[in-house]
């Protein structure tokens, strides 16, 4: 799965309640996740992400299991996470969701293109590929199909 | 041989592994999207709902009509489809599965980070998201990484007014936030037979605030009793010979009372260096802290006095309610002046009652002080339910007294 795009740069330990705060959860509406999207991190953000690779410090999504970061993520048009290491249930609930993540200690300039391809394992920022470790086959097949919900839709 | 992980799991560190889940809970949060998810997913069938549980503990009672109707349609599916469902008032989902539901041995899943909580039994116990629990309703297993285990030694026993959190909060800072990334904190050592299960619960609970997928403890003696008063007859674990990633000694008569400072958890200072930070807020509850001894030892320490500052306390369960009920705890709370919210997760996300204000510190039993988790410019410390009670009647941080 190849994708690229531009950089939005964001520190490291980065936790779910910063991605989407617990006052604007109990909704299916999808928008308003969108529209709070870290918010509480730099409410100017939301309005940079479509078609943007977001490149995070460490221990990117630490904190609650709440899906809705992920997902409002994906839906603010987000192309790729890449973090040097990603929480544990986030990087479930990423591919889940369909959102891309790849582990990589990206130097991080606003506004640079990125580059990469999950299947192949690299990442390109700033003239310089990185290798990347790649993801399992079963998590590649998830991303493929869309998330979780699609893949099961499909494997029936 | 192996770690309690490995064999649990049945594999060895680093190794992908499919497994039936036990037990898997949600709670009216997370419920509503692993539902949506679920009927998303085609089929619609549900894998075994006797081992699934939809408990409700995040906004209750429900704070709006958008709320209300969101655990209305997840009320019905739970009922209508033959879930174990715990409503309104019931409690903290973790908390109910630890009143008697989870085993030693047990592979748990929950829809909620803290659901490694439950590892104090000798479970494996870790949080997932709500499209992973729409797939175990589903196909009743999921698959883990089985992770590398840290070898948490803990000797001695704790001495003056220090408790099971100040330890937690103690391992989180030496740790860090992502210390024990998709690792599992093992509690080993001759300073665990002597800790009761409620130490234990909150010890375990913390394991996610360093990344951790797990925090557990053997199934010992105390396990074995306590599990037998809810009607089980279970066996201890025995620990055998196997390999930690990483070893960590803890003397408990080392650790001091402490708490960490917003935003981070593993921003852990000695209570001593923050005496005296003016308070707007006291918050003891939580599947960290809202047991019936955390509720009693707060009443212990307020008892005939009057509290300083707001003073919230949120049972963990019905039955921590009913046993404060009945043994005073609650009358002297009441007394003291403080005010007692419904069994659940009160205050601590945010989302309803107890929101702070612009520019308001809170001192928290719970075991998360992220920005703005309170109310938007609200500052969250977090500390034991001793410094709680001595700082809610000086209306500032306070270091307990020693009992």
């Amino acid at each position: 799965m190849p994708g690229k795009g531009r950089a939005v740069c964001v520190g490291a330990d980065i936790d779910t309640d910063l991605v989407i705060a617990g006052r604007y959860l109990r909704t299916k509406d999808h928008s308003i996740w969108v529209e709070h999207v870290f918010e509480d991190l730099d409410p100017t953000l939301a309005s940079r992400l479509n078609g943007a690779v977001i490149v995070a410090g460490k221990n990117f999504g630490c904190g609650s299991s709440r899906e809705q970061a992920a997902i409002a993520i994906r839906e603010a048009g987000v192309v790729a996470v890449v973090a040097p290491s990603f929480a544990r249930i986030f990087f479930r609930n990423a591919i889940n969701v369909g959102l891309p993540l790849i582990e990589c200690d990206l130097p991080c300039t606003e506004g640079s293109l990125v580059a990469f391809d999950l299947a192949e394992g690299w990442v390109d920022a700033e003239g310089k590929k990185y290798t990347t470790p790649r993801l399992s086959s079963r998590m590649q097949a998830i991303l493929a199909a869309g998330g979780l919900v699609n893949y099961w839709r499909t494997c029936q | 041989m192996g770690t309690l992980s490995e064999r649990i799991l049945h594999g060895t560190a680093g190794e992908y592994v499919d497994r039936v889940v036990d037990r898997a809970y949600v709670h009216d949060g997370t419920g509503v999207l692993t539902l949506e998810a679920w009927k998303s997913m085609g089929e619609r069938r549900l894998k075994d709902a006797a081992h699934l549980h939809v408990l409700f503990d995040h906004i209750v009672p429900a704070n709006n009509s958008t709320t209300a109707t969101l655990q209305h349609e997840l009320r019905e599916f739970a009922r209508s489809s033959f879930l174990h469902f715990s409503d309104i008032g019931s409690g903290i989902c973790h908390q109910i599965m630890s009143e008697g539901i989870v085993l030693p041995g047990d592979v748990v899943v929950g829809a909620d980070s803290h659901s490694c909580t439950l590892g104090a039994f000798g479970a494996f116990a870790t949080g997932v998201g709500a499209t992973d629990m729409a797939a175990i309703w589903m196909t009743g297993e999921t698959w883990f990484r089985v992770p590398e285990s840290i070898g948490m030694h803990l000797s001695g026993t704790f001495t003056g007014a220090t408790e099971a959190k100040d330890l937690a909060l103690t391992y989180v800072s030496r740790l860090g936030m992502d210390g024990a990334s998709y690792q599992a904190l093992e509690f080993i050592g001759e300073g665990t037979p002597a800790l009761p299960m409620d130490d234990r619960l909150t010890l375990c609970n913390l394991a996610v605030e360093t990344g951790a997928k797990a925090g557990m403890f053997y199934a010992d003696d105390v396990t074995v009793q306590y599990l037998a008063t809810a009607g089980h007859e279970v066996k201890p674990q025995e620990p055998e010979p196997c390999r930690y990633i990483r070893e960590l000694d803890f003397d408990l008569s080392d650790i001091v009372p402490v708490i960490a400072v917003p935003p981070r958890v593993d921003k852990v200072k000695p209570v001593h260096d923050l005496a005296g930070l003016p308070l707007d807020q006291v918050f003891v509850g939580t599947c960290t802290n809202g047991r019936y001894t955390d509720l009693a030892r707060f009443a212990r320490i307020v008892k005939g006095r009057n509290v300083a500052v707001r003073t919230i306390v949120v049972p963990a369960s019905r039955a921590v309610l009913q046993e404060a009920i009945r043994t005073g705890v609650l009358d002297d709370l009441v007394e003291a002046g403080c005010t007692l919210g419904t069994p659940g997760c009160g205050p601590c996300l945010g989302a309803h009652m107890g929101v702070l204000g612009e520019g308001e510190v809170c001192l928290s039993t719970a075991n998360r002080n992220f920005k703005n988790r309170m109310g938007v410019g609200g500052e969250i410390y977090l500390s034991s339910v001793a410094t709680a009670a001595a700082s809610a009647l000086e209306g500032e941080i306070t270091e307990p007294e020693v009992a």
